[in-house]
C-alpha cells in the first residue's frame, strides 16, 4: 500500500463529519477533521431541534453539537480548522489542499454541507447584519417589540418564526405559494400563532433602509401583481440553501443543484472519495439523516482502505 | 498588551476601546446565541498569541445595549476592529481564525 499523510480526511465538521470522525476513530483509522470555521455546521443556528431521537424535550443546536464533539474527541478524533481549497483525486492517493500546504490522505469524506440560501433581492446584502439576518437565535432578541418579516414556507422558515414571536411584535411569513412545505405539527402552530401572518402567493421584491438599518420591505403578490410595502426592522430569510461544493472539481459528479451524487454507500463517482449529510444529493436533510449517512460513509471508507 | 479577552460595558467603551492606543477587537456576543459560543473560543486562542498586534475585548449586548445600538448592530456575534477610535473593519456572523488573524496582521 502506497504512504499517506492519513487513512482518511473528513472535510466538514457538522453533524455528518462529527459522526464519520467518531465512527473513524473507534475502527482506530488515522483520521483527521478538517473544519473552516467551527465545529457544528447549520445545527448551531438552530434554535431547538425536537426531531432527534434521544431527546424527548428536545435539545438546543449548539448544545447537540457540543456533545457530538466531546463524543468524537472522546475516541481520539483530531479536529484542526482548516479550509479545503480543492481536492484531486485522480490518483489511490488524495490529495486535500490547505491553505498552508497539501496534505495527503487513502480516502476522504465530504461533510461540507449546505449553507443558507439568499433570495439576491435588492438591499440583501447591504442590510445583512442591519436587519436582514439567517438565524433567529442570534438575532431575534435584537428586535424585541418590533415587527419583521420572515421569507419562506419550508420547517426552517416556520419553525425559526414560532421563535421570533417570544420577542417580536408581528411576523409577516411572506410565502410564494397557497400552502405551506413545512411539518403540518409546525404549521398548526403557525396557525395558531396571532403574532403570525401569512402573506400568501407573495415575494419578497427589495429592502428599503437608511444608514440605521431596515425600515420597510416590498413585497409582490404573483397573483394579482399588487405590490405593496411594510414597515418592518428586520427581515429574516428562509428560502431553502445552497450546496459547500465549490472546491470540488469536475470529477465528482453532481446533480443540477450542485449536491453530491453518492451510492447507497455513499461513494461518489470517485473511488475513494465519499459523501455524506447535507452536500450530498437527498431526499431529505436533518440531523438524523447526516448521522446516519455518515455512518455508513465511515464504514464503507474503513472497508474502502482495508481492500487497498 | 495583556494576555486574555477585557470584559467592556456602554461605561468604559470610551476608555478601554475608541481612546486606547492602538488597535482593539470588540466582540459583541450574548449568553443565548449559540454561534457567540463557538466563536468565543477562537477569540480566547487568538489573545493568547495575537495580544501583542490588538487588544481583544468582548461586549455582552444584553447588559450593555448602547454600545451595540449606537454601531447599528442587529446580528452577533459581530465583531468589529477599531483604529484610532472608528470602525477599521467589521464582520458579522461566524468565521474562520485564519481569515481573523489575516485581517489583525494587516490592521
Amino acid at each position: 500500500m502506497q504512504k499517506a499523510d492519513y487513512d482518511l480526511v473528513i472535510i466538514g465538521g457538522g453533524p455528518a463529519g462529527l459522526t464519520a470522525g467518531l465512527y473513524a476513530a473507534r475502527a482506530r483509522l488515522n483520521v483527521i477533521l478538517l473544519e473552516k470555521s467551527v465545529p457544528g455546521g447549520q445545527i448551531i443556528v438552530t434554535d431547538w431541534i425536537e426531531n432527534y431521537p434521544g431527546f424527548p424535550e428536545g435539545i438546543s443546536g449548539i448544545d447537540l453539537t457540543n456533545r457530538m464533539n466531546e463524543q468524537a474527541k472522546r475516541f481520539g478524533l483530531k479536529i484542526e480548522t482548516e479550509e479545503v481549497l480543492s481536492l484531486d483525486c485522480s490518483g489511490s492517493i488524495k490529495k486535500i489542499k490547505l491553505e498552508d500546504g497539501t496534505i495527503s490522505a487513502l480516502a476522504v469524506i465530504i461533510a461540507t454541507g449546505a449553507s443558507p440560501r439568499r433570495l439576491g433581492v435588492p438591499g440583501e446584502d447591504e442590510f445583512f447584519g442591519k436587519g436582514v439576518s439567517f438565524c433567529a437565535t442570534c438575532d431575534g432578541p435584537f428586535f424585541s417589540g418590533s415587527v419583521v418579516a420572515a421569507v419562506g414556507g419550508g420547517d426552517t422558515a416556520v419553525q425559526e418564526s414560532i421563535f421570533l414571536t417570544k420577542f417580536v411584535k408581528k411576523v409577516f411569513l411572506i410565502h410564494r405559494r397557497d400552502e405551506l412545505r413545512a411539518a403540518k405539527i409546525l404549521q398548526e402552530r403557525a396557525f395558531a400563532n396571532d403574532k403570525i401572518e401569512i402573506l400568501w402567493d407573495s415575494v419578497l421584491t427589495g429592502i428599503n433602509g437608511s444608514k440605521t438599518g431596515v425600515a420597510d420591505i416590498t413585497v409582490k403578490n404573483v397573483k394579482t401583481e399588487e405590490n405593496r410595502k411594510f414597515a418592518v426592522e428586520g427581515c429574516f430569510i428562509w428560502v431553502g440553501i445552497k450546496p459547500e461544493s465549490g472546491f470540488l472539481d469536475d470529477d465528482i459528479k453532481l446533480d443540477e443543484h450542485g449536491f453530491i451524487l453518492v451510492n447507497e454507500r455513499m461513494e461518489t463517482s470517485m473511488p475513494g472519495v465519499f459523501a455524506a449529510g447535507d452536500g450530498r444529493s437527498t431526499p431529505l436533510r436533518q440531523v438524523v439523516t447526516a448521522t446516519g449517512d455518515a455512518a455508513i460513509a465511515a464504514v464503507a471508507a474503513e472497508h474502502y482502505i482495508e481492500n487497498l | 498588551m495583556a494576555e486574555g479577552v477585557l470584559e467592556i460595558s456602554d461605561d468604559n467603551f470610551e476608555s478601554e476601546v475608541l481612546k486606547a492606543d492602538g488597535p482593539v477587537l470588540v466582540d459583541f456576543w450574548a449568553p443565548w446565541c449559540g454561534p457567540c459560543k463557538a466563536i468565543g473560543p477562537i477569540i480566547e486562542e487568538l489573545s493568547a498569541s495575537l495580544s501583542d498586534k490588538i487588544k481583544f475585548t468582548k461586549c455582552n449586548v444584553d447588559d450593555n445595549p448602547a454600545t451595540p445600538g449606537k454601531y447599528g448592530i442587529r446580528s452577533i456575534p459581530t465583531l468589529i476592529f477599531f483604529k484610532d477610535g472608528a470602525v477599521a473593519d467589521q464582520i458579522v456572523g461566524l468565521v474562520a481564525k485564519s481569515k481573523l488573524e489575516e485581517i489583525i496582521n494587516n490592521l
